[in-house]
């Protein structure tokens, strides 16, 4: 690990300039990413701001009946919350179907939005990677990449972005709030916060330097049946192949979908919202199609292409069937 | 009122030659302890561990991990993958269970820190510690503190309503089974491979609860 000052600021502001005083600070939530990446010398923060003090760990209601996940409510604390599994089902079943429990006590909101890829190559530094060394090369185009993005890659970089958790909050239209070193705040569309690689795999969210996520809003409950199942290469405690975060709703005995997301397939949680009300009836082949319409898989990984449809049509019969997992 | 232990500097002493070897002060640097150039950034840090207070002087480098073990000497907590993996460090943060090798000492300040020596000692054991001799939860022992350290805090995420990838109904409360185990200890890896005995320490303990 390289060498770093450390400082505990006690509010959201104090942080946010902190981060920008120093050249090379980096924010410490949970620190179960970022000190697993410093010990590889893959982040080589030179100062580090650790956020735990400035509150923002408490879920409230809002004025517009939804929820607001300070940015520090661990992903126990989230999944446990009465609120979340009774109105965010697929939320909850999203984060337990990730790391182990030692890690989700940490695990923070703000800190599993921006977990890093899990590439094999990005982890190797003697290895090309464009996303750790821009220009340097990708070398799992060409290497190995059955884990790696079927769809929204580039030429640069074919990662998948790790969370379950964000697949969820993807599919219930979360908004990320933040605080400027400026002071300003924001609210960015969980859409539009990862960014897909193109030419610059290293730029991976919109966040300007010093922003600090503050909370994770979620809109009204959509109400529905929520599932989120994950296929992945144990039963537990590893990361998604291919997952699906399904709202569904049965309307006159017939399921309808409600919000579809994906994890596993590309550089950002995957929604497609033309698959989602486009089809009757819920076919999932029919909804496959639209969703995998621009898919580039390698053929390593095109595996993903029947598997993107089974999962899909697992989860929509566990719907049929009423199940909530 | 807990009495207060003063540590400075002792594991940090270069061994006689390290400095000399470019390699050797890579590896301390990977280790996460200081070299000479690095001994102004230092942190004077209170850790509460199993009742006691610790004072020491850290590189904020330093892994909870690494202070229990080369600071404190309390060498019940394992490193055996150092990245999150394996589950051998996990260590009771306020009452939670965490991995102690993806955490800095510098974070703890005022936590209450319960490691393996802290649940019980050879004389007085905890039941958990009492179930796992029990039971031969273990062969080397390696990951057994991690698994202890686990097992108990899972007793007691089932109590509180903490859901698993495994629970069926999100709004009731969580049946304790043995799938909700298994499940729950996914994040400590045995290589001796003694999980059908563990299983049956923890059944046990959790058997004996009201
Ligand atoms: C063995 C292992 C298995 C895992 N399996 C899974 C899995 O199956 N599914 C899954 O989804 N995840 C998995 N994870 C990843 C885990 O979920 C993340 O490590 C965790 O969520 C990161 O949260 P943190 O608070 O510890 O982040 P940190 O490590 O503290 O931070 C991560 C990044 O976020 C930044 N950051 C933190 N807080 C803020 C803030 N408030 N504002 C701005 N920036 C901030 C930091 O600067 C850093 O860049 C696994 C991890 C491990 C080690
Ligand atoms: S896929 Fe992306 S992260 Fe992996 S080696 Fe290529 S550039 Fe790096
Ligand atoms: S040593 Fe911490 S999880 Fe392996
Ligand atoms: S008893 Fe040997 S690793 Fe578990």
């Amino acid at each position: 690990m390289k060498a770093f000052t450390y400082e505990r600021p006690a509010s959201a502001a104090e942080a946010a300039a902190a981060a920008v005083r120093i050249p090379g600070a980096k924010f410490i939530a949970g620190g179960t990413n970022l000190l697993d990446l410093m010990k590889l010398q893959i982040e080589t923060p030179t100062h580090l701001v650790d956020v735990n003090s400035i509150g923002f760990d408490r879920i409230e209601p809002t004025d517009q009946g939804g929820l607001r996940i300070g940015a520090l409510v661990r992903n126990t604390d989230l999944a446990a919350d009465p609120r979340i599994r009774r109105d965010y089902g697929v939320l909850s079943r999203a984060i337990v179907s990730g790391a182990s429990g030692q890690l989700r006590n940490k695990a923070t909101t703000a800190g599993n939005l921006l977990q890093r890829t899990r590439c094999p190559y990005f982890y190797d530094t003697d290895m090309a990677c464009n996303k750790r060394t821009p220009g340097s090369g990708c070398a799992a185009i060409g290497g190995l990449n059955a884990n790696h993005a079927i769809l929204g890659a580039s030429e640069a970089c074919i990662a998948t972005h790790p969370s379950d958790m964000a697949v969820a909050m993807r599919a219930l239209d979360a908004s990320v709030e933040t605080v400027a070193p400026s002071g300003a705040s924001r609210s960015i569309p969980i859409a539009d916060l990862h960014c897909l690689p193109g030419n610059t795999p290293h730029v991976e969210t919109v966040l300007e330097p010093g922003e600090l996520i503050t909370a994770v809003t979620l809109p009204k409950p959509r109400g529905g049946l929520q599932l989120y199942r994950k296929v992945r290469e144990r039963a537990s405690y590893a990361f998604a192949t291919v997952s699906v975060a399904l709202i569904a709703k049965i309307e006159e005995g017939r399921l309808t979908v409600d919000r579809l997301a994906f994890g596993g397939l590309a550089h950002k949680p995957w929604r497609v919202e033309q698959a989602e009300h486009a089809v009757a009836g819920a076919v999932a082949d029919s909804i496959a199609d639209v969703v995998l319409s621009g898919a580039r898989p390698t053929e390593q990984n095109s595996y993903k292409l029947p598997l993107v449809r089974r999962t899909l049509a697992a989860t929509l019969e566990h719907a049929r069937a009423g199940a909530s997992r | 009122m807990a009495s207060v232990h003063t540590e400075t500097n002792g594991p940090e002493q270069p061994t006689p030659g390290a400095a000399e070897s470019s390699l050797t002060v890579a590896g301390e640097e990977l280790r996460g302890t200081s070299s000479p150039k690095q001994e102004a950034n230092r942190h004077s840090v209170q850790l509460r561990v199993n009742t006691q207070l610790h004072a020491v002087d850290l590189d904020p480098r330093t892994t909870l991990l690494d202070a229990l073990r080369e600071h404190l000497h309390l060498t019940g907590s394992k490193k055996g993958c150092d990245q999150g993996q394996c589950g051998a460090c996990t260590v009771l943060v306020n009452g939670r269970r965490i991995n102690s090798c993806l955490t800095l000492a510098v974070m703890h300040e005022s936590d209450a820190i319960t490691t393996v020596e802290g649940l019980g000692t050879p004389d007085r054991m905890h039941p958990m510690q009492a179930a796992f001799v029990e039971h031969d939860g273990f062969q080397c022992g390696y990951c057994t503190p991690g698994q202890i350290c686990s097992a108990v805090a899972v007793l007691d995420e089932i109590a509180s309503g903490v859901p698993s990838h495994v629970t069926v109904d999100l709004a009731r409360p969580i049946a304790l089974s043995e799938t909700e185990i298994r499940e729950r200890m996914s994040g400590n890896i045995c290589r001796c491979a003694a999980y059908p005995n563990i299983i049956e320490a923890i059944r046990t303990v959790a058997g004996g609860r009201p």
